[in-house]
């Protein structure tokens, strides 16, 4: 029977309530008294010099308040990038500085180059067209091939377009070489890692506010972490102390890695509000959403794969052009780097491993992290080398795969990328997919389908991704400028009830319901009465917010070893109430008992007692009952997984159905079941919409041709079949208390390889001799590729 | 978007003259060109909205069996209300957008605006429809002018659509992935004296006849019968979502596709 409660309980999520009764609280929902509007006036071209900037008409227009430009914030800090990268050559990456608004050149179509605050939204937007500005377009760069082969450099006191060219592991380049040279067989494939847009359902807005009388700023914002925003903002851009700066990440629909960042907006609007003695606002239009948010992926990779006759694997070695747009936002060097080289091994014992990394400046919008970030890339390459490799070995993809697993025994296992993976199971995946996917009736659909005039194909996918971002020891070796520790504090207030301050960050994730499931558990109460408080740093411990599914494998730890220190310091106020020695008392199913007699007392009591410490033992214990705990792991988590997709291919038109879709994840520990497959369901709709829809599309002047849903193609519910999806593969994570790993991106690394394996096993299947389609496998490319278009 | 005055006649006849102010520009359903406002991509000076007359909605069935139907008349309707008569135009008109679309685009407003990849227009096409404005009566064929542009006069407004129903009839559209207008749609529709095909969405001149798909089908109606037809992609749209020479191809699938679903 599945528990209905506490861990392991699929508890339906609580916060759906006022999310789906439209009564969620996000940034645009908050008014404040006296606000006025901000107003960006954006690049329309994507290179160009600012010969000069006239508000003078501007200034006239009805309800203008003010009118900032670059040249107002020359003297404050830049946006910095969190994460130092070094070249092969030992030359630190290079870090032109990225101003609130763009000065002296912008860079990018849509570019801030300057913003107007006014008493209404239209009349900003008003005063912003009649700002006159004199923008001389220069040459603009937007393929990374030709960026690195010289000017016009997208800035110019750098004089190169290349931000860093790394080596991962350079010293393996040389075995790895000489493994390729002398390997009985070697798959090459060159393929794009498409560029997407987040396209998160919230807009990215903000709202800043200032008190004259106390000097205590606050921002409002869109985001998934609101202590790091704090920091940048504080530490590097305004210089604001951090305890005078409040920010709140309200309820936030969606980011996906986009509002992981901080933007100039959110400068803006603070500086404006000190300005103005105003709270000042602003809310992206979808348009702003498409040229501003720090878009994904974008890589463009040849991946090469030596292996002996039988399938066994040599080496991967690969050469990867990432491009991070025109400016560097905070995690754009560590995601095609650290997040995407140290995975390049899968799930795979083999020996050689080298990853060449060249990080690219063009005048597009910048590039960060994205759903998986740099996990997607580099499963990417892998599995689709993998996949070719069999097909010219005329090996079985699946047993191709098997040859090469990491098995049980060897685990803890260092891979030749250099992460040490501490548990895993991948053959049983495998098995579970196996079973789950009915690849013994696959040879019927097929049948099926090619009766229907349709051709069919299944695709295989088998990947490993790090998980719970965090160890800080780890992640300074290895160039982060942050510890990504997180934290928690669990407030057992007097009447029993119970306030659990997380440095996580939920956007969608469902933490307010399976946080409480955790408490809930440890400490025997009705997780009902545990509430979680997240997204204001004047109410929560400094963390470090959600990404790269960590909250539950980080942050939920901290939530462990707070509550774990709340039970124990109830043991001592329930010692005294009883009146025994602390040793002897137990805890089990919320009460505290003396071994060996009926003495007890319930949790709820001895919060009561905290707080009316009468008679109390102050001389041990003091009053109350709060404890915070900060939790750094030792290692990252590895979730893996095995992954089925069938597709059908229409040979006239060249559209592709995905049919059927398994997805076996081994996520160890699970805590809400529902949750899990919930993220799964999410994941594998974003992974099939970049593999099949997604298409961002700059022209050679760097103009976005795909900025609007009119041409920016996202997955519907009519795009996706119904999935199988499983998590009952388990090998709980060795280091953190709950065993659990992280299930956030899954579905979005897993499945694109998946779906493009099964294209080209069904275009294979016709006779095409097709190999390779990059993304997104539309049906005009599937097309052109059956028939050499 | 910017500042406007808008009304909201009750009658044609007040609808002409309220079109007559400068840079007036009439709003049917809204479909495109709200989001035309909201970018800021266009500045009339005033709505008038046809979405209050009365005379300019409703389906119904002419002396001469003609399917009849009001240029205010929503898709949803059209979809709901030709279903009995002209079941293709009906799965057309139910096939446009989404259901919050078809509530409030209308066939006035797309004929009107004659975007390249919309549907109506291979319908209107294919049907040698009339189309009947406050002023005059147009052959379809003289109608459409090329990438929205019609044969319409400034403050002329579609009154009604009449179409004459055909024995077999299909619509086959090919999705463009994003927007899900046409990439390539084809209207087939077979008559007394001969079948007219449709085609929307492939070219740069916007909806144009494929003649000799008619020809070949009028003498031989299936889809066999343009199958040793080929379609030049000189004049067709390329895009992110299709080259010319694909466009040129579905031009030939969707035809065959609708000749076998007539």
């Amino acid at each position: 029977m599945p528990k209905d409660t506490g861990i392991g309980a699929s508890t339906k999520r609580r916060e759906d309530v006022r999310f789906l009764t439209g009564r969620g609280k996000y940034t645009d929902d908050i008014q404040l008294t006296g606000q006025a509007h901000a107003a960006f006036v954006r690049s329309q071209v994507a290179h160009g010099e600012i010969l000069s900037i006239d508000t003078s008409d501007a200034e006239k227009m009805p309800g203008v308040l003010a009118i900032f430009t670059g040249e107002d914030f020359v003297d404050v800090g830049g946006n910095p990038a969190g994460w130092l990268i070094n070249s092969r050559d030992g030359e630190p990456m290079k870090e032109p500085k990225r101003p609130v608004l763009a000065h002296g050149k912008v860079r990018h179509v849509g570019d801030a180059y300057a913003a107007v605050i006014a008493e209404t939204a239209e009349q900003a937007r008003d005063a912003a067209e009649a700002i006159a500005a004199d923008i001389k377009e220069l040459p603009a760069v937007t393929n990374m091939a030709q960026a690195l082969a010289g000017a016009p450099f997208v800035h110019d006191e750098i004089a190169t377009n290349q931000c860093f060219d790394w080596g991962w592991i350079e010293d393996n380049r040389a075995a790895t070489d000489e493994a390729i040279r002398n390997a009985p067989h070697v798959t090459t494939l060159e393929l794009v890692n498409n560029r997407l847009v987040p396209n998160a359902m919230e807009p990215r807005a903000s709202t800043g506010d200032y008190d004259p009388g106390t000097g205590d700023y606050t921002l409002y914002t869109t985001s998934q972490n609101p202590h790091l925003t704090r920091l940048l903002i504080s530490a590097f851009v305004l210089g604001i102390p951090e305890n005078k700066l409040r920010v709140i990440a309200p309820d936030v629909g969606g980011g996906f890695g986009s509002k992981i960042y901080h933007y100039g907006e959110e400068a803006l609007v603070l500086a404006a509000a000190k300005k103005l003695g105003r709270p000042v606002r602003w809310t992206a239009t979808r348009s702003e959403s498409f040229l501003t948010d720090a878009h994904g992926r974008d890589h463009v990779t040849k991946i090469e794969l030596a292996c002996e006759k039988d399938g066994t694997f040599i080496a991967f070695r690969t050469e990867t052009m990432a491009n991070v747009g025109a400016y560097l936002s905070n995690f754009s060097t560590a995601t095609p780097t650290f997040l995407h080289g140290t995975l390049m091994a899968g799930n795979y014992t083999v020996p050689n491993v080298y990853v060449n990394v060249k990080a690219v400046f063009t005048n597009t919008a910048p590039v960060d992290a994205y759903r998986g970030a740099g996990r997607p890339e580099a499963t990417y390459s892998i599995e689709r080398v993998i996949d070719k490799a069999a097909r010219e070995l005329g090996l079985d993809p699946i047993a191709i795969r098997r040859k090469n697993f990491v098995k049980p025994d060897q685990f803890p296992f260092t891979s030749a990328a250099g992460l040490e993976y501490d548990i895993g199971n991948y053959d049983a995946l495998m098995d579970k997919l196996e079973e789950l996917a009915d690849f013994g009736g696959f040879a019927e659909r097929r049948k099926a389908s090619e009766a229907a005039g349709k051709l069919r194909g299944l695709g295989i996918n088998s990947y490993i991704e790090a998980c719970g971002i965090a160890p800080s020891n780890l992640v300074g070796i290895l160039g982060s400028r942050v510890g990504l520790y997180d934290a928690a504090t669990v407030r057992v207030n007097a009447t029993g009830n119970i306030s659990v301050m997380v440095g996580a960050h939920s956007h969608g994730q469902g933490h307010e319901t399976a946080f409480p499931q955790v408490v809930g558990e440890m400490l025997g109460i009705d997780p009902a009465s545990v509430d979680i408080v997240h997204g204001d740093t004047s109410k929560i411990p400094f963390g470090m917010g959600s990404y790269g599914s960590r909250s539950l494998a980080v942050c939920g730890s901290a939530v462990v070893r707070a509550t774990e220190k709340v039970i124990a310091k109830a043991k001592k106020i329930a010692a005294h109430m009883l009146e025994a020695s602390e040793a002897d008392v137990e805890f089990a199913e919320g009460n505290f008992t003396v071994a060996g007699t009926d003495k007890s007392v319930s949790f709820g009591e001895v919060a009561l007692k905290a707080y009316i410490p009468h008679n109390f033992p102050l001389d041990s214990v003091e009053p109350g009952l709060e404890e915070t705990a900060f939790y750094d792991p030792a290692n990252f988590t590895y979730p893996a997984g095995g992954y089925a997709c069938e597709v059908e291919v229409d040979p006239e038109t060249g559209k592709v159905t995905v049919e059927r879709f398994t997805a076996c994840d081994d996520f160890g520990n699970v805590i809400n079941p529902m949750i899990v497959s919930g993220q799964v369901h999410g994941g594998i709709g974003q992974g099939i919409g970049q593999a099949l829809l997604e298409n961002t599309v700059y022209d050679e002047n760097g103009q976005l041709t795909s900025a609007s849903y009119m041409d920016y193609a996202m997955p519907r519910a009519d795009d996706l079949p119904f999935y199988t999806v499983d998590h009952s593969c388990v090998t709980p994570c060795t280091h953190n208390p709950l065993g659990v790993k992280g299930c956030g991106e899954a579905g979005a690394i897993g499945s694109p390889p998946a779906v493009v394996n099964a294209v080209i096993d069904a275009l294979q299947s016709g006779g095409h001799n097709v190999t390779h389609i990059d993304m997104p496998v539309s049906p005009s490319r599937v097309w052109a590729a059956m028939n050499n278009a | 978007m910017y500042a406007f005055d808008i009304e909201r006649p009750t009658t044609i006849a007040d609808a002409v003259a309220a079109l007559g102010a400068e840079d007036a520009q009439a709003l049917g359903g809204g479909q495109t060109l709200i989001p035309t406002l909201k970018q800021r991509l266009a500045m009339p000076s005033k709505l008038v909205s046809l979405t209050a007359i009365p005379e300019l909605k409703g389906v119904c069935v002419a002396d001469d069996g003609a399917l009849c139907i009001g240029g205010g008349t929503t898709h949803a309707t059209v979809a709901a209300q030709a279903a009995a008569h002209y079941p293709a135009l009906a799965a057309l008109a139910g096939g446009i957008g989404d259901p919050a679309v078809r509530n409030r685009g209308t066939i006035g407003g797309s004929l009107a605006n004659n975007d390249p990849a919309a549907c109506y227009p291979a319908a209107a096409l294919a049907s040698g429809a009339t189309i009947v404005t406050n002023a005059r009566q147009m052959a379809a064929d003289d109608y459409f002018q090329g990438l929205f542009t019609t044969a319409l006069d400034e403050g002329e407004i579609i009154t009604e659509v009449r179409f004459p129903v055909p024995d077999r009839a299909a619509y086959m559209k090919f999705q463009q992935p994003a927007s899900r207008f046409a990439l390539t749609g084809v209207f087939v529709a077979k008559y007394a004296d001969g079948v007219r095909v449709a085609v929307t969405g492939a070219s740069e001149g916007g909806v144009f006849r494929w003649t000799e798909a008619e020809a070949a089908l009028s003498a031989d109606f299936s889809a066999d019968a343009v199958a040793g037809l080929s379609v030049s992609s000189n004049g067709m749209m390329g895009d992110v979502h299709g080259t010319p020479d694909y466009r040129a191809h579905l031009v030939k699938v969707m035809t065959k596709r609708a000749v076998a679903a007539a």
